[in-house]
């Protein structure tokens, strides 16, 4: 059930963004936007390099005793009065929230964002099965409205203008009046919550993502800045959690250290608007809250990450700085990815979660630049990560043949000295000489890939090697 | 001038002319004189008796030891080696007035290719055979961040399955160092002698920057040189694009990258753009001399050295500044 990929196609999804004016535009603002705020957040924080590598220890320790932390869990959901589901897939997962639905008698489902939602396709299969689905988030309406994914984790449609937006809802909204102004954000915000007030309303079931899952507690945390996950799982009878396995806190205090990067990292906040906490169904004398509390912990090839050397990927908590960060998610943006996780996390998360056959693409569309890992409030060694994967590539022979036998052809040149010394004291003054008058090609032979875009300088002549030798200069 | 011995040995650097700031500049007799760092407090003290009783600095040359200099190994890096070997002669000279014996040992490739393709065998025999060579060297020069840093910094992580080599390596990476922050951080060097009356702007190399820290060295040298004015390059610390195979295997992404960082740099107002490595350098100057810009791109050892005369990068002749 998992959501369908176009990773492949990246080079042409790629292409369609780099031609696409409104999207460029749009991606401007991330460039510019997020990056200076994460910074002077962090400028105000003395301590936020240190509570980086107290979230990185957290998470560690938890995946050390990932086992110990889930039973712990559980057993606290349960004592609260919830239910936990493990589910080993996508399919499984999908298949757990739909019958909980069933067995509720169901028909409408409000939704809080969550990424791992979108990552197991559940709207799909929530309507498939006859409910209708409303997501609650703003930017996640809008992209629901329009039939897309998020492009962002946590800026779901950042992709888009106001103008679009307006188009959409005046498309959908057909019962409103049509001269009512729509231009600005804060009217499409009135007019959202207008529309979403009465789908609160009438919802059977809420289902939340989670930020952490505490074991001491049974807690789930989650952390917005519109408060529509608080209507979300209070109002209707029903609160389903779906969250993935390594989203476990050991404590409420780790929640509470991790929270302190993850917003700064994000957005640029101190902490979000909304850190909302529910721990179980409703208790007698609460005044509110859902009557029955499920949890979905969703595995869909986690565990198998584990022990693996792309284990560290799972300390991340999706504040998205590496995709803000990113040179190439800046020029391509979200979707160009063709599945749920952009950016150098999705780079190194798409592979292990849908194979890398299926997404070898993203790990080797990066210059590893490493900005996404000095950014990273849980260090992962992004670049290093997706070298890994380049090697597991290139073991199992899964990229072009031309680049193979072309490395492996320098590797050759470049292993045997005399070789080197050879060709290219043969090669560079040729190429010199052709390249004598403007000092560059506009168009070079098996370079294409280069000249289609930029000039390649001419090499000055003879190899520096070469003329140290010829001057006496010292080699031992 | 009141010396003790002890005191000439608390000196970790520079000339014992405390009045004097280490500088770059020394007369042509006293650079090729000067003791390196790790021999310095000792040599120093040895100068210092083998001058007592004389008045004045000990500084003023005739006791030069063969050892006092230290033996750099200069790793050219393929891209220089065959393109623009007048990097090259910048890095020795630079390295050679901060008072370095330099060498350049048979080389070829770093196996950085190699090792961000995926192709560990082939990165693993190439940092063997450059460990080799190199074996000799108190310290590893390389004029790019990147190259320096593949030598520092993953030569390790390439062993790290394998004990002793993984020993070897991390010894090995310790004297590796990218050119100007080895002038600045291992030989004390806080200017250089040269003149380059320019606008200039700077761009942070990744590796560098991110790998090895390279950002405040690079500044300090080239506000002394004469005549420079650094102007600096909003976002400088965002990549160029180019990413070694990157550049080619997705030419249409690094190109949209490339364009922006040039558009950056053209609003910079510099006549010059400057970085300290040559992959990132022809991917900016092959974008600026495709757009017809009239900005010249340089290594920035060029400048600090000295040595400008040959054409620009992907530069006519003509154009030679
Ligand atoms: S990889 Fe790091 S920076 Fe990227 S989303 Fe995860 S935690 Fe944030």
């Amino acid at each position: 059930m998992s959501l369908h990929s176009t990773t492949p196609q990246f080079k042409d999804n790629a292409h369609h963004a780099l031609h696409d004016a409104q999207l460029q535009k749009a991606l401007g603002n991330v460039r510019n936007n997020f990056v200076e705020r994460r910074a002077s957040a962090a400028a105000r924080l003395p301590e936020f390099d240190a509570l980086r590598d107290s979230a990185r220890a957290i998470k560690d320790h938890v995946l050390a005793h990932l086992d110990l932390y889930l039973e712990r869990y559980e057993a606290q959901v349960v004592a609260q009065g919830g239910k936990v589901h493990f589910a080993r897939s996508a399919q499984e997962a999908c298949d757990e929230i739909v019958a909980i639905c069933k067995a509720h008698g169901a028909k409408s489902v409000t939704k809080g964002k969550s990424m791992v939602s979108e990552e197991i396709g559940l709207n799909a299969a929530i309507e498939a099965a006859g409910m209708e689905a409303v997501e609650t988030d703003l930017g996640e309406y809008i992209i629901q409205l329009r039939g897309e994914t998020p492009s962002h984790i946590i800026a779901p449609a950042v992709h888009l203008n106001k103008e679009q937006v307006e188009e959409d809802f005046r498309r959908v909204h057909t019962h409103l009046p049509i001269d009512r102004d729509l231009t600005q954000p804060e009217t499409l915000l009135s007019e959202a919550r207008g529309i979403l007030r009465a789908k609160f309303l009438g919802a059977d079931i809420g289902i939340t993502g989670a930020n952490f899952l505490v074991a001491e507690t049974g807690s789930s945390i989650i952390v917005t800045n519109e408060g529509n996950g608080d209507l979300t799982q209070i109002l209707p009878r029903v609160h389903i959690v779906v969250a993935s396995l390594e989203k476990i806190v050991p404590t409420l205090d780790d929640a509470a250290q991790i929270m302190r990067v993850l917003a700064r990292s994000a957005t640029g906040q101190d902490m979000t608007v909304y850190s909302t906490i529910s721990t179980g169904p409703r208790r007698p004398g609460d005044v509110d809250g859902p009557e029955h509390y499920h949890v979905v912990l969703v595995d869909n090839g986690r565990s198998r990450m584990i022990g693996s050397e792309f284990e560290e990927m799972l300390r991340c908590i999706r504040c998205g700085a590496c995709m803000n960060h990113c040179p190439v998610y800046h020029a391509v943006g979200g979707h160009a990815y063709g599945w749920v996780y952009p950016g150098p996390m999705g780079a190194v998360l798409t592979p292990s979660l849908i194979g890398v056959e299926e997404g070898g693409q993203l790990p080797n569309a990066s210059t590893f630049c490493g900005r996404c890992e000095s950014v990273c409030p849980v260090h992962i060694p992004l670049p290093k990560l997706m070298r890994h994967w380049r090697e597991r590539e290139f073991e199992r022979h899964l990229n072009p043949a031309l680049q193979r036998y072309g490395l492996r052809l320098w590797a050759f040149i470049a292993r045997h000295e005399l070789v080197y010394r050879l060709l290219t004291a043969i090669a560079m003054p040729i190429l010199a000489w052709l390249g004598r008058k403007s000092g560059r090609f506009s168009h070079l032979p098996l370079a294409g890939g280069w000249t289609q875009y930029r000039d390649m300088p001419a090499p000055q002549g003879k190899t520096f090697q070469e003329q140290w030798r010829a001057k006496g200069g010292r080699c031992s | 001038m009141d010396q003790s011995p002890v005191r000439a040995l608390n000196f970790s650097h520079g000339s014992v002319m405390t009045e004097t700031p280490p500088s770059f500049v020394p007369p042509p007799d006293e650079a090729a004189n000067r003791p390196g760092p790790e021999t310095r407090p000792v040599f120093c003290a040895i100068a210092w008796l083998a001058q007592a009783g004389q008045s004045g600095p000990c500084f003023t040359g005739g006791y030069a030891l063969p050892a006092s200099k230290p033996r750099v190994g200069l790793l050219v890096t393929c891209l220089v080696d065959l393109f623009r070997p007048s990097i090259g002669f910048a890095a020795v000279h630079l390295l050679e007035e901060a008072g370095c014996e330099v060498i350049v040992p048979a080389q070829t490739c770093c196996g950085q290719p190699a090792y961000n393709s995926g192709d560990r065998a082939d990165a693993k025999s190439l940092a063997l055979q450059v460990m080799q060579s190199f074996a000799s060297c108190d310290y590893v020069v390389a004029p790019s961040g990147s190259c320096g840093g593949m030598l520092a910094k993953h030569y390790p992580d390439l062993f790290a399955d394998e004990p002793d080599l993984h020993a070897t390596a991390i010894a090995f990476g310790a004297k590796c160092h990218e050119l100007v922050s080895f002038l600045t951080d291992v030989m004390k060097i806080t200017r250089v002698d040269a003149h380059y009356p320019h606008t200039v702007t700077y761009h942070d190399s990744c590796s560098g920057l991110r790998e090895l820290g390279i950002e405040a060295q690079p500044r300090q040298l080239l506000n002394s040189v004469q005549g420079l004015t650094l102007v600096e390059l909003a976002q400088a610390d965002v990549c160029c694009g180019f990413g070694g195979t990157f550049a080619v295997k997705y030419g249409e992404i690094s190109d949209a990258i490339v364009t922006h960082k040039v558009a950056q740099a053209s609003q910079a107002q510099a006549e010059v753009l400057l970085a300290g490595d040559l992959g990132c350098l022809m991917n900016m100057a092959g974008k600026l001399a495709r757009q017809g810009s009239a900005m010249e791109v340089r290594h920035i050892a060029e400048v600090l050295a000295g040595m400008t005369q040959a054409p620009a990068i992907a530069a006519a002749p003509e154009r030679a500044r």
